[in-house]
């Protein structure tokens, strides 16, 4: 980043911090409010499974593919899964070729998290041959356009495309197709601090000024399934025990979405 | 059987094309943007630049570079494939940008470079034209001068016919393809590749069917861009 980025996120950081003492955000939202939510199924048809998802601006394509390959030696009877995700210079003016750097790393592991710790696939449903074939499950995040809060619109972009998935039996000769057996989504919940204000669904501005960020994945009864905080700051007991339920909250609308 | 009593297994005829979308100013952070479906093809493209050419050692003291980066997604083609550039995307991106580089005014942005990134999100054969084609669009899009607006598409022969637009399995088991790209308004060839087995004669033919299935494609860029100034009446960000 050049010092001319630098200059201008100093003082992008006054003026939130002057709209956050008076409990204000950028574009006019409470600190409790999402941006409009759309989810779009069953776009790619190479794609076993696949969605878009926008948030605000902030726009995602999440592709599921499957194969048979080797369950893990502990495993012998389960499928397996493995999220990765890429952050293209498309969505960005900062982001660069390459391989993926630690924070799409973060991102791929916290989404993996959720859909893991809620049983989302049943991976006991997805064997083959016990101790030899088992079905794979890749879910691949491809962010296109970014404008903040990446953690939960992958992650529902990632569960919306595993709902739309097959499992291919045809193509690779064990059967035929059939739905992807799954349980429950986990919902994703991503709040940002700064200045001691602390916001849901942060925007570009707010991602790139904030201080800390929480990410909760919460099940179908508003159980906890996975966690993250993020960045170098820090948030209270207090703090983090209000984002959870306030997550709650959020959780029970966002899952309507994915229902429908 | 590819071809029967003139008809194509998806029911068109050999000079038609497969349908095709364009969606003009798409994406946010971009300058420019297009999203384009063509047949099964989805593709995404966005343009960032002129912005100073990084590493110093590309800059050129006289002109903007061009920097065009295809990039198929893991799930975009039947097998997944391995996220990142490979033998064919490399070579593809460096015919794409030497394309768009003949019809940009590079000479205007001395030492900058112009980032071209095209996502092919979904694949249906033909995406190397797909992907230049929304280019091209994402370029105008975002205001880069240009001398003419680039287009493509591919030619090829099916059991023994020439045919315009190869789609999937024809792709696979047809016996040529060749996608073109021109300049519409001289008909300057920008990109020409090859493989199969063509006579002369069936090349002109292909050739000629290529420039028409061109000049159709070239009327949905520019329809595209003329509506995405239609529905948005916004001040410049």
């Amino acid at each position: 980043m050049s010092s001319h980025d630098e200059r201008l996120s100093a003082v992008k950081k006054d003026y939130l911090v002057n709209l956050a003492k008076k409990g204000k955000r950028l574009d006019g939202r409470g600190p409790d409010e999402y941006r409009p939510i759309t989810i779009e199924k069953h776009l790619i048809k190479n794609a076993e499974g696949s969605a878009k998802v926008t948030i605000g601006n902030t726009m995602v394509m999440a592709g599921v593919k499957l194969d048979v390959g080797e369950p893990y030696p502990d495993t012998p009877e389960e499928g397996a899964m493995t999220t990765s995700a890429e952050l293209p210079p498309i969505a960005s003016p900062t982001f660069e070729t390459g391989p993926p750097r630690e924070d799409a790393i973060e991102l791929a592991r916290v989404v993996d998290r959720g859909i893991r710790e809620s049983k989302f696939i049943k991976l006991d449903q997805l064997c083959i041959t016990p101790g030899e074939e088992v079905w794979i499950v890749f879910i691949d995040l491809h962010v296109l356009d970014y404008d903040g809060n990446l953690f939960d619109a992958c992650s529902l972009a990632a569960s919306a495309a595993l709902q739309d998935a097959i499992i291919p039996g045809e193509r690779l000769g064990k059967g035929e197709n059939r739905p992807l057996p799954l349980g429950s989504p986990p919902i994703s919940c991503t709040f940002a601090k700064y200045a001691d204000f602390i916001v849901v669904d942060p925007r570009l501005e707010e991602d790139e000024v904030a201080e800390a960020r929480h990410t909760i994945a919460l099940d179908e009864n508003g159980d906890l399934r996975a966690m993250q905080k993020g960045l170098t700051g820090s948030f209270t007991v207090e703090e983090i025990k209000n984002n959870i339920k306030r997550a709650q909250i959020h959780a029970k609308n966002i899952r309507k979405l994915l229902e429908e | 059987m590819l071809i029967k009593d003139g008809i194509r297994m998806d029911g068109r005829k050999p000079d038609e094309l497969r349908p095709i979308k364009i969606e003009a100013g798409v994406l946010h952070r971009a300058q420019g943007s297009c999203y384009l479906e063509w047949g099964g093809n989805r593709v995404m493209a966005a343009v960032y630049g002129p912005r100073e050419a990084i590493p110093r050692h590309i800059q050129h003291p006289l002109k903007a570079v061009i920097n065009a980066r295809y990039n198929m997604v893991p799930f975009s083609v039947s097998d997944r494939k391995r996220p990142g550039p490979d033998r064919r995307s490399v070579e593809i991106s460096k015919v794409t940008s030497e394309a768009l580089e003949h019809v940009v005014f590079t000479g205007l942005f001395p030492r900058t470079m112009i980032d071209v990134c095209i996502e092919v999100l979904g694949a249906e054969a033909g995406t190397r034209c797909a992907g230049l084609t929304a280019a091209a669009v994402a370029l105008a899009d975002a205001g880069i001068p240009m001398r003419d607006l680039p287009v493509a598409c591919a030619a090829g022969k099916i059991d023994g016919t020439v045919v315009l637009d190869l789609a999937g399995d024809e792709d696979c088991e047809g016996e040529a393809d060749m996608p073109v790209a021109i300049a519409p308004r001289t008909e300057e060839i920008l990109l020409m590749q090859m493989d199969g087995h063509m006579t002369y004669q069936e090349f002109e033919e292909a050739l000629e069917l290529a420039l028409k299935g061109c000049r159709e494609v070239s009327k949905l860029q520019k329809e595209a861009l003329l509506r995405k100034y239609e529905t948005k009446n916004e001040v410049a960000p």
